[in-house]
């Protein structure tokens, strides 16, 4: 029991991110009609912006120390950062605690302005294109953006710490009463709350402003509303914008659980259509399902006594999900007619 | 076959043979004129012309092609282990069983049109990469590759350190150091192993024009049309599908297999995603649907890899150094990014400002050039020639 | 070369010699609804050996839900189309063709990319080798006997001057020569066409018309969906009327004229 209980928590972070990313490509294909293989990319651009923040937080400068000095009494070199200098040593200790939780505000907004930019850019001009071209189009910008990042960041991964106070581990199982077996870390809690948290507010967001109504109306039916006289391309560009806001968080948030390098966004992105098929074209809902259920089944196919009777299924258990839904249910689990059936 | 290709198709075999044989030479001025490299235009010239068999005709993106790639590769290096250095049945193996898994995925992915069989073929890529580097080691050898060794002297060792070659064994060849791969005897390294490759290139490139000529290919291109009329029309589209598949997979495997032949050894790099991207790009960069484009974008790409991302800040200091100080060092720095490591970054850019201004790839740029060549002799007042817009060659 | 001997002989003679002259294609109590919404109800029909069939009725009507069952696109709740011995409902479009029931859509769904040539080769192609044979090696430039067989075809259809165009540079009109041409290449034993002359000219119309007359000199078994009343009166052999997924009259051209009920749901509203 505490085992399942466990394997259920950690496919929910994963999950978390899955759905997110997911959420974002469903709203684009949804109302623009794009496949967007650059959205990857977006997720990965996010979580440069934690990396980001870090870096500017601790930029420092050199000093003679008035305290410490070696042991032949000759005082040291230390690093100071700039921030400190600025705001003092506390708040300074605490920004840089807390910068990947407050990278969001940079993501949201580096974020909204790549993903208008893109959009107005480029995307736009491929709203009539071929599915073919649009994800060879947006495939080869994802080569670029990461390309860019590995040459500011370097290659390797960049570990990012959670603030202190998430930084340890929760006894999960003692909060809901199963035991105390189940250790569970508290950042990827945290994770699972926000990834829920922004999930409810794109939602509510749809659903409650008039705006979410034209992009729902929109996605059941792009003609009758161009026809309503309503001004969809700017709409257009406020959703992918969109999009590219939720992936950003999305990635930045997730740094502390995965130290993000340049390709995470392709392999995230690979995972994440999947989960879409999985979902359903179109299907918001069935995009944030999929993700879940992808993310706790992957949990369990790592299990070792699983691994013991399927070894490898842990490698390709969201491929053959994939595969299998495709097969047998050609629309995904909640997806609906006439979407991208050629 | 033979009887009813046209005087232009032997033309254009005659020429494109020409071409090939004589690279060694023709690329000697820009500095391509090592075997390496071009073993590499031709090998990876017929990974892109087997791709185009599926994209270019029939329309269906894959993106997952470099599995049949390193499945090729793996059987090839098997078949050396196993069998013999010679490299005829390392081929012969290597293309049957691309052709067996190219089935298998086919068969599946083929059930569904669009992004969803791209995404498929994307999942099985990557499912075989993942599976490669993970429970299949004993097969592939996980991370390190795996590669031909010297002859066993113990069944204790595994067959990934110790190869028994049972026919050498059986013929008595004996082996000195590094076993090589040969064509029964002739060493498969420096320009007999580019020879052996530009031999398949032309075999393969003349099966695939024998294909786009045939009842078969104007089917695939009725499939890409519109399949939904050509099943009005009493044809089962499926099994064309699949058909065009198996081949496309069979022609990635010969290059696997090829690849292996020139360098024996196989990791699962060649299976990843960015591999089955950069067939895609060598196809759109030349022209998807023409018989030439493909082997054209392919070598195209394999040359700018080599040289780009071996220049660096030197040379480009040097090549700027006609500017005054300021500029050369904007420009020094401006295209930093995209030498060297930024190799990608470049491709990047590449498949973009392709798919954007130039959709129909450079085959399609040319007949532009051509086009507006002939259209401006005619208005000069000339002779009105039409020979040059021939249908048939519009469309090769 | 005429348009006579283009058509189907085989088909022509068999009917009788299986004793029963008619019924070439049953529909037997076909019922299809929509989200609740009757698009056919009770359908029975029979078309009959060499005869040419017209269904008409008002928008809405279900002409062409009968039609895209008929071809396999749509499943019926209940009911079947048995076309000469053998049940179509439930079988794909492909083995629909292959038993004999060539479609002509009413928006020409040609293959854009080829020429016209290649066009009515496909068909041709399909009738004589099945719905697959593999056969990458088999040059086009061998298939000299389809190849003439098309360029008849075309020529009878008007399209003498295009017979080398891409498909997507024709006109629209022409686009429905190409059409028609592509589904006279297979001589079907029974030829479903959809509005064969909807947007069309008076005067394409009229050339259409003479077109569809000498093929069923011919003795080809044809169904039209039409609005055109001219176009139907002047081919048709028997008239069925739908209206709201009913069949209300079924008869001769002028029983059809002279009904009441008919009158009323569809001519009059057009002041026929």
């Amino acid at each position: 029991m505490d085992a399942i209980f466990l394997q259920v928590l950690n496919g929910l972070d994963k999950g978390g991110a899955y759905a997110l990313i997911a959420l974002g490509l469903t709203l684009v294909f949804g109302t623009l009609g794009v496949v967007n293989f650059a959205h990857g990319a977006l997720f990965m651009l996010g979580a440069f912006c934690a990396v980001t923040l870090n870096n500017v937080f601790n930029i420092s400068y050199e000093r003679i120390s008035e305290t410490e000095k070696d042991f032949l009494g000759n005082p040291l070199k230390e690093q100071v950062p700039i921030l400190q200098d600025w705001v003092g040593p506390d708040v300074a200790a605490f920004l840089i605690d807390w910068s990947v939780p407050l990278s969001i505000i940079l993501a949201v907004i580096a974020m909204a302005i790549i993903g208008v930019a893109m959009e107005r850019g480029l995307i736009k001009h491929f709203y009539k294109r071929p599915h073919a071209d649009q994800i060879l189009v947006t495939f080869g910008l994802a080569i670029v953006l990461q390309e860019i990042i590995r040459h500011y960041f370097g290659a390797n991964p960049i570990p990012q710490p959670a603030p202190d106070a998430f930084s340890g581990a929760a006894n999960v199982g003692a909060l809901v009463g199963l035991g105390s077996n189940v250790i569970y870390p508290w950042w990827r809690l945290v994770y699972f709350l926000f990834s829920a948290m922004v999930i409810f507010g794109v939602f509510a967001f749809l659903r409650f402003t008039t705006f979410g109504m034209v992009v729902r109306a929109g996605m059941q039916d792009r003609e009758t509303v161009g026809l309503l006289g309503i001004n969809i391309e700017r709409r257009f560009t406020i959703v992918f914008g969109l999009a590219a806001v939720v992936a950003g968080m999305a990635g930045a948030m997730y740094t502390p659980i995965l130290p993000p390098d340049y390709h995470m966004g392709m392999n995230f992105l690979v995972l994440s259509f999947v989960v879409v098929v999985v979902g359903g074209m179109g299907s918001l809902e069935g995009a944030v399902l999929a993700g879940f259920l992808l993310g706790i089944l992957q949990s369990f196919a790592s299990m070792t006594e699983v691994k013991a009777i399927l070894p490898g299924i842990d490698q390709i258990i969201i491929y053959l999900v994939a595969v299998i839904v495709l097969l047998t249910l050609p629309r995904g689990l909640m997806g609906r007619r006439g979407i991208a059936e050629d | 076959m033979l009887r009813t290709l046209s005087r232009s198709d032997w033309l254009l075999m005659a020429i494109f043979t020409a071409i090939v044989v004589t690279l060694p030479w023709t690329m000697q001025p820009i500095g391509a004129a090592y075997p390496d490299l071009l073993q590499k235009f031709a090998i990876y010239g017929i990974f892109a012309i087997g791709f185009n068999i599926l994209f270019g005709l029939t329309g269906y993106l894959s993106f997952g092609h470099a599995a049949f790639l390193g499945v090729g590769s793996y059987a090839a290096v098997w078949s050396f282990k196993l069998l013999t250095m010679n490299v005829l049945p390392a081929l012969a193996f290597s293309v049957l069983i691309a052709g067996v898994f190219a089935f298998l995925i086919g068969y599946v992915s083929l059930r569904r049109s669009g992004i969803y069989f791209s995404i498929l073929t994307l999942a099985f890529a990557q499912m075989s990469y993942n599976l490669a580097y993970s429970v299949l080691t004993p097969i592939t050898n996980g991370e390190t590759g795996l590669q031909t060794r010297a002859i066993r002297q113990s069944a204790e060792i595994s067959l990934r350190d110790g190869d028994i070659r049972i026919i050498d064994q059986a013929l008595g060849i004996q082996e000195f150091g590094v076993p090589i791969t040969n064509l029964f005897g002739m060493k498969m390294s420096g320009y007999p192993g580019f020879y052996f490759c530009a031999v398949m290139l032309i075999v393969c490139f003349f099966v695939a024009l024998c294909i786009s000529r045939s009842n078969f290919g104007m089917m695939l291109k009725a499939i890409k049309s519109n399949q939904n009329r050509l099943n009005y029309t009493g044809i089962h589209t499926r099994p064309y599908l699949i058909a065009a598949f198996v081949i496309s997979g069979m022609y990635a495997g010969l290059a696997g297999s090829l690849l292996a032949i020139t360098d024996p050894i196989a990791g699962a790099e060649r299976m990843q995603w960015t591999a089955s991207g950069e067939v895609v790009l060598m196809t759109i960069l030349g022209g998807v649907g023409t018989l030439v484009g493909p082997v054209l974008g392919a070598g195209l790409i394999k040359y700018a890899e080599q040289k780009v991302s071996s220049w660096n800040e030197g040379i480009l200091n040097s090549a700027f150094s006609f500017l005054p100080d300021g500029a050369q060092a904007f420009f020094v720095e401006l295209f930093s990014f995209f030498v060297g490591e930024g190799w990608h970054l470049t491709l990047g850019f590449m498949f973009m400002v392709i798919v954007i201004f130039l959709p129909g790839g450079l085959m399609e740029g040319f007949r532009r050039i051509g086009r507006a060549f002939n259209r401006a002799r005619r208005s000069e007042g000339g002779r009105t020639t039409v020979a040059a817009n021939t249908p048939a060659q519009e469309r090769g | 070369m005429s348009v006579v001997e283009l058509t189907n002989s085989d088909a022509a003679g068999r009917g009788f010699t299986s004793g029963i002259p008619d019924k070439v294609l049953h529909i037997d109590d076909v019922h299809k609804s929509f989200a609740g919404l009757h698009a056919l109800s009770d359908v029975d029909l029979d078309v009959r050996q060499g005869e040419t069939h017209a269904i008409i009725g008002p928008n809405g009507a279900g002409k062409s839900t009968l039609l895209n069952v008929c071809v396999g696109r749509i499943k019926p709740d209940r009911g079947a189309v048995i076309f000469d011995g053998d049940t179509l409902t439930g079988k794909s479009p492909h083995e629909i063709n292959q038993l004999g029931v060539a479609r002509v859509f009413q928006t020409p769904e040609v293959f854009l990319d080829l020429t016209v040539l290649e066009n009515v080769m496909v068909p041709a192609l399909s009738k004589r080798d099945g719905h697959f044979k593999l056969n990458p090696f088999s040059a086009i430039a061998g298939e000299t006997s389809i190849r003439n067989e098309a360029e008849e075809v075309i020529v009878n259809v008007g399209l003498k001057n295009h017979v080398h165009a891409v498909a997507s540079s024709l006109s629209r009109g022409d686009k429905r020569r190409l059409e028609l041409a592509m589904g006279l290449i297979q001589r079907p034993k029974l030829l479903l066409l959809d509005e064969p002359t909807a947007g069309m000219a008076r005067h394409d119309t009229n050339a259409t018309i003479d077109l569809l007359k000498q093929i069923k000199e011919g003795g080809m078994t044809k169904v039209i969906i039409e609005h055109d009343m001219h176009v139907v009166f002047s081919l048709a052999d028997r008239i069925t009327v739908l209206a709201g997924g009913r069949i209300i009259a079924q008869g001769s051209p002028e029983e059809i004229k002279n009904n009441p009920k008919v009158k009323e749901a569809y001519l009059g509203e057009e002041q026929v």
